[in-house]
């Protein structure tokens, strides 16, 4: 399927019904961000409460089991700043 | 042929619905469709009917459920009224955006306030842009064979859309007169079970009703126009197949002594039989007066209504619903806005009647041609007259 923004009205199914299940994950939600989280290894005790809380589960875990966002979901909400127990993470301003 | 019998045209319309063999019907009881609901309560209570009747709490949850039954690949009915179908509104337009072939028995009746439960067309009105199939039927026959035809045409792969039948309250749903019902056997032949193109089911997991992001949402309302628009021949189609059938043709535009008029009576619903009555009347005074009645409201049927009112000076608008501070009633101003780009168009006069049941007998017809050849004389034709309104 292509991306919404190149489909063309005859590219539409009846009644806009989608065929293709779990097509969601192609939208970047991460175009909303305007800040983005990033995690201090240091504070980091690897307890996972941000990889809970994420809402988008934008969060993942590295092979050396610290978190890191996956940016083309994360929102920049900030809910893994306000959560994080040890204060690991703040949000840092998105270059324009 | 199967022969005419008396009795209540909200029977005949239950009756369609029952040979139509509907799968669900959801539906709140309220005044003046009360008795079809009854009645499909009955048929399904006594095994007549093979459907689920689902009693909801209100219109909203009404249509809601005949949402989701259609959703799910049942083959839908429903009907309401007025103050209902106000409350259903929300989802009336989301029917059409999903695509749900739902048919839906409209028994027109004013909105309130003031309260009343009397018989215009202010209800379907409120919802004239909701992307449904608007029909209207003149008498209980037409709303039998409207009925029925209705299922065949929303569920046509090519069209797939909702399909408002439009019943004038009391006036046909409360009256009892003539109607031909058909065997089961001529119905199954013309209306075979519904095929939808997509339906949730397990096994084939589809998402309905998704939203959609601004980069999006103008191709849908696109394909939603052109969809609705491009049903007009396919009903014309499914018309004419009924007409086969049963010998009752029906056409988006229907004209009563038109040959050679100067001037054409316009209306939608059971106006046009007291219409063509007063047409009558008027032809042997010698007034060369015909009538045009708009059956199909949406998609709205341009070329039939240009072709019906080619040769005519003058057309007399019987709107029965009111714009407030507007250019005119509904019917009125979308037929000027249809003949805008001619060089000579028709004058258009538009009188509003019949409002919450008031009758307009054949004598109004004959007053109200009398006030639009006056209006014309002093030029007053734009905007519109509130007819018999109490000075």
């Amino acid at each position: 399927m292509k991306p919404a923004d190149q489909m063309t009205w005859k590219d539409l199914n009846i009644g806009c019904v989608i065929t293709e299940p779990g097509n969601a994950a192609e939208y970047k939600s991460g175009d909303w961000r305007s800040m983005r989280p990033v995690w201090d290894k240091d504070r980091c005790i690897q307890c996972g409460v941000c990889y809970i809380y994420c809402p988008d589960a934008a969060i993942y875990k590295t092979e050396d089991n610290y978190f890191e966002a996956d940016l083309y979901y994360c929102k920049g909400c900030g809910i893994c700043v306000r959560e994080c127990i040890t204060g690991a993470i703040r949000l840092v301003e998105e270059e324009e | 042929m199967p022969k005419r019998v008396g009795m209540e045209v909200s029977i005949a319309a239950s009756e369609a619905v029952r040979l139509a063999n509907v799968d669900a019907v959801a539906a709140y009881p309220i005044t003046p469709q009360t008795h079809i609901v009854e009645h499909l309560s009955e048929f399904v209570a006594n095994g007549e009917l093979d459907a689920e009747f689902i009693p909801v709490e209100s219109e909203h949850s009404a249509m809601s459920v005949c949402c989701g039954t259609s959703a799910a690949g049942a083959r839908t009915f429903t009907c309401t009224s007025s103050q209902g179908l106000a409350l259903m509104s929300e989802i009336v337009f989301i029917a059409s955006a999903m695509q749900l072939p739902i048919v839906m028995i409209l028994a027109n009746r004013s909105l309130s306030g003031p309260l009343s439960i009397w018989n215009d067309h202010t209800d379907v009105m409120m919802v004239r842009d909701c992307g449904w199939i608007q029909a209207f039927g003149d008498n209980g026959q037409e709303i039998f064979d409207m009925t029925l035809a209705a299922f065949k045409i929303a569920e046509d792969h090519r069209v797939v859309l909702p399909f408002m039948v439009n019943m004038d309250g009391f006036i046909l749903s409360h009256v009892i007169e003539p109607i031909e019902l058909m065997d089961q056997e001529t119905v199954d032949k013309f209306l075979p079970p519904y095929k939808p193109v997509y339906r949730l089911h397990p096994d084939n997991p589809v998402t309905m009703g998704a939203f959609a992001m601004p980069d999006l949402y103008t191709e849908t309302k696109k394909a939603q126009d052109e969809r609705l628009k491009a049903s007009l021949p396919v009903i014309e189609e499914i018309w004419n197949e009924f007409g086969d059938l049963t010998g009752r043709y029906y056409h988006p535009v229907e004209t009563y002594k038109a040959e050679d008029a100067k001037t054409l009576f316009i209306t939608m619903g059971s106006f046009g039989e007291t219409a063509s009555t007063a047409v009558d009347a008027m032809r042997e005074e010698g007034e060369k007066i015909g009538l045009c009645k708009i059956r199909l409201w949406r998609p709205f049927p341009y070329e039939a209504f240009w072709n019906a009112v080619k040769d005519v000076e003058t057309l007399i608008v019987i709107d029965r619903a009111t714009s407030y501070g507007g250019p005119g009633g509904p019917v009125a101003s979308e037929l000027r806005s249809a003949l805008y780009t001619w060089d000579n168009p028709p004058k258009v006069v538009d009188f509003i009647a019949g409002l919450a049941g008031r009758d307009v007998a054949p004598r109004d017809y004959q007053e109200m041609y009398k006030r639009a050849q006056q209006r014309i004389a002093s030029g007053d034709i734009a905007g519109y007259e509130i007819y018999g309104a109490r000075e």
